[in-house]
């Protein structure tokens, strides 16, 4: 982190929008280039707090990982005011950028293990940079298998990636949809079903998932059922980040706060919460 | 050559089942092999087969005047494709279409219903394998409808 983000947390970068790429019907992914200076070093998983000027701020995660080029990249999903705001945005824009802020997918300490991703809609893009780190190293790790679940076909996020992570031979990539019609010959159902089917050592494995909290929760247990410790199990959260910093308590899980003490926290640290309405 | 005893004693589906059932079962199953394209089962029939995939896909179809089939799920290596030969009155309920070249073992429903009458023990090893098998579609099939990858 900058010495002078360090200093004062609240204090937004400014950064111009480079380019805008639209994944989905309602999802684009921005490129940013910092408009002074440099941009921060990050690790897969953390996000910035991305400032909408005049509408507001929302926490989005890095969707490309800090070594593939010298901006960040964010894919966000038009849900609200402000990520509405920020999917609108044309290139030559510009945006406040506070970050990166939380930690990261447990990629070092994958090393020497299987690795299993299991993302669900928008959960892929938190989980880019880490699939890019692994099979940047691919030689230090066991098997990878990355498996996405979505709502359709046409809901498939990177298609373009997905394409060129299955044409490589040391690597097992299951996508799944929901619904699909005949023309569709991938897998059909929800993405916990690929688990008892994918190749891992469970008592040798990370776990690394990421989409919405229901799938999270099913995904996690499935991973249990196979045999996978709950310690090797890593899941982003989600709540209502505004500080960034573990001030404010606007994103408190239980003891822990999602800014701070995640986004990514390991399953053994949170199991106890997951199921506990209103939290 | 590998007898249908050892084939189907090597099934994860059959795992920890005493082997004097394993020999009861092998007298009702084959092995089949099909074709992209080709339907294992179709709706309405008689329930009188079902089968499980050695190597390959199946999609459980459901067809609809007027419009295209809609998959439900697709089922691979080491799953059931059938459950309806367990249920009166032994109907099937879905299609069952090969996405690429399958594998299966099939069995005949018939021979097996009846030996699980005349054997209770059977019948009741045979139930403790199915019912996981519909829970667990039942509780895939109620994620599915929740449409829940939007929210994120």
């Amino acid at each position: 982190m900058r010495a002078d983000i360090a200093k004062d947390p609240f204090v937004p970068e400014i950064y111009r929008v480079g380019s805008v790429r639209r994944e989905l019907a309602d999802a684009v992914t921005l490129e940013l280039e910092p408009v002074s200076g440099t941009r921060p070093d990050f690790r897969p998983g953390q996000f910035n707090m991305l400032y909408a000027f005049g509408v507001g701020e929302v926490a989005i995660s890095m969707s490309v990982g800090a070594s593939e080029g010298t901006g960040f990249v964010h894919t966000v999903r038009n849900a609200g005011a402000v990520s509405g705001a920020l999917a609108r945005l044309e290139p030559g824009a510009t945006l406040g950028v506070r970050g990166p802020f939380g930690t990261g997918w447990p990629v070092a300490e994958a090393e020497g293990r299987d690795v299993l991703i299991v993302a669900g809609g928008l959960g892929l893009a938190p989980l880019r940079p880490a699939i890019q780190e692994v099979l940047a190293r691919r030689e230090r790790f066991g098997r990878v298998t990355i498996l996405v679940g979505c709502r359709s076909p046409s809901d498939i996020l990177y298609q373009h990636d997905l394409e060129q992570w299955k044409q490589r031979l040391d690597v097992n990539v299951e996508v799944t949809v929901d619904h699909a019609g005949t023309d569709w010959h991938g897998n059909v159902g929800f993405v916990t079903t690929l688990i008892p089917r994918s190749p891992f050592d469970p008592d040798n494995a990370i776990a690394m998932v990421c989409g919405p909290e229901v799938m999270m929760r099913f995904a996690a247990s499935g991973l249990q059922k196979a045999g996978m410790p709950a310690g090797n199990i890593y899941l982003s959260m989600e709540r209502n980040m505004k500080c960034a910093i573990g001030l404010c308590g606007h994103c408190q899980f239980g003891p822990a706060f999602i800014c701070k003490d995640g986004p990514v926290l390991p399953l053994e640290r949170i199991a106890g919460l997951l199921a506990v309405q209103e939290i | 050559m590998e007898s249908m005893e050892q084939i189907l004693g090597q099934q994860s589906f059959f795992a920890g089942c005493p082997p004097e059932f394993v020999r009861l079962i092998a007298g009702c199953a084959r092995n089949h092999h099909f074709k992209a394209g080709e339907y294992l089962i179709r709706e309405g029939e008689p329930a009188d087969r079902f089968y499980l995939v050695r190597q390959g896909k199946v999609a459980l179809e459901i067809a609809a005047p007027g419009r295209p089939a809609i998959i439900a799920t697709t089922l691979g290596e080491g799953e059931i494709v059938g459950v309806s030969w367990l249920i009166p009155p032994y109907r099937a309920e879905f299609d069952a279409r090969a996405m690429e070249p399958v594998r299966a073992i099939g069995m005949d429903a018939a021979c097996l219903r009846g030996k699980c009458d005349a054997d209770h023990h059977l019948g009741y090893e045979m139930m403790k394998r199915f019912l996981p098998v519909m829970v667990k579609r039942l509780h895939a099939t109620r994620l599915q409808i929740l449409d829940v990858y939007g929210q994120r």
